[in-house]
């Protein structure tokens, strides 16, 4: 950044910037074949709940937030009333 | 039950991601509920122009491939929630879809939404001619430019010998969206007419889009131009294009160099 965007209030570019270094270092890693950690967290609990419990596919929410520094992974699984569980948000 | 649309054009970099993305949410800020899907596997954009790049979780692919629900690829709109986004994969190559694979996705959104907006990859291989197989309405985005006229001519003979609809006799409805105007140019006649772009693509028009710093400003804060600055030409040219689809009559706007004397003189700014 210069110090000419002090003065060009508004610029977007920086925002630009930002977006794509984060998006590229999640692409590139991937394409590089190193492990999603996210999917495979993913993966993995989905397999431990489905291990207990029948779990209807349209009942899981999944939601990912890809930031720089820190990543979030939301999962949200309906357990169904008879084996006792209410709810799981991990 | 949802109205399928193309959002098309043959050529690349005309605009059909930027457009698919301000038409959806001009439908969805109008109250109707919208799915854009992103056709183009292996080189998807759609996400990162609608700003939802970090939250892909499945794509198209995982869904034709029974990876993932559809409900759980869509990824809703953080700002309008009748607006949903379904992103291609980034990974797997086109091949990857099959025929019967969007069929059922489709199948299965046209109950509940009111439009579902395919944005087509550029060229005319598989992607375009699956991004197109099942449309009602087609969207053709056109530059006013010898090389973006002729693809879409060939678009055009596309969507009426390749589409399901055309295959059963029937029309698709196909509309012309003029992208990239650039009034000055027009007015030193540099540009394509748009009445003659017309005229050799025997298509109405659904709008001309200016072409605009808002469109880039948009794309870089990850927004529709639509939502990003409401007020601005293209936006206007875009929520025109939007009620025009939902079948009200708007009368067409012309963008006219409003720029005043000293941007005349001195800011001549390249196109």
């Amino acid at each position: 950044m210069s110090w000419l965007d002090f003065f060009r209030r508004g610029a977007t570019a920086p925002v630009a910037r930002e977006r794509l270094q984060i998006l590229l270092s999640h692409e590139r890693a991937a394409a590089r074949g190193e492990p999603d950690l996210l999917a495979k967290l993913r993966e993995e609990i989905l397999a431990v709940v489905t291990k207990h419990v029948t779990v209807d596919q349209e009942k899981v929410e999944i939601s990912m937030d890809r930031g720089a520094t820190v990543s979030t992974l939301e999962i949200n699984v309906e357990i169904p009333n008879p084996s006792g569980m209410l709810l799981a948000g991990i | 039950m949802a109205k399928v649309l193309v959002v098309t054009s043959g050529k690349g970099g005309v605009g059909k991601t930027t457009s698919t993305a301000a038409l959806g949410a001009a439908l969805a800020q109008a109250g109707q509920k919208v799915a854009v899907i992103d056709f183009d596997v292996g080189l998807r954009n759609l996400d990162l122009v609608m700003g939802a790049e970090r939250r892909v979780v499945f794509d198209l692919v995982n869904v034709v491939q029974g990876v993932a629900k559809l409900s759980q690829a869509l990824i809703r709109d953080k700002r309008l929630d009748t607006l949903w986004l379904l992103p291609a994969s980034q990974t797997r190559d086109k091949d990857a879809l099959t025929e019967e694979g969007i069929a059922a996705i489709i199948k299965e959104m046209r109950p509940n939404y009111d439009w579902v907006i395919c944005d087509s990859p550029a060229g005319i291989e598989r992607g375009a001619t699956l991004a197109m197989r099942f449309a009602d309405i087609a969207v053709i985005v056109t530059n006013p430019e010898v090389s973006s006229v002729r693809d879409s001519d060939r678009i055009i003979g596309l969507l009426d010998s390749k589409t399901e609809k055309a295959e059963k006799g029937q029309r698709v409805e196909k509309h012309v969206l003029i992208t990239r105007y650039d009034p000055q140019r027009a007015a030193r006649g540099e540009m394509l007419n748009i009445e003659d772009v017309l005229e050799i693509l025997s298509t109405p028009l659904l709008g001309i889009i200016p072409e605009s710093e808002e469109v880039l400003r948009a794309s870089n804060i990850g927004s529709p131009v639509t939502l990003s600055n409401a007020t601005s030409a293209p936006a206007r040219a875009y929520l025109d294009a939007a009620r025009r689809l939902k079948g009200d009559d708007v009368p067409m706007h012309i963008p006219t160099d409003r720029k005043g004397l000293f941007d005349k003189l001195f800011g001549r700014r390249a196109a």
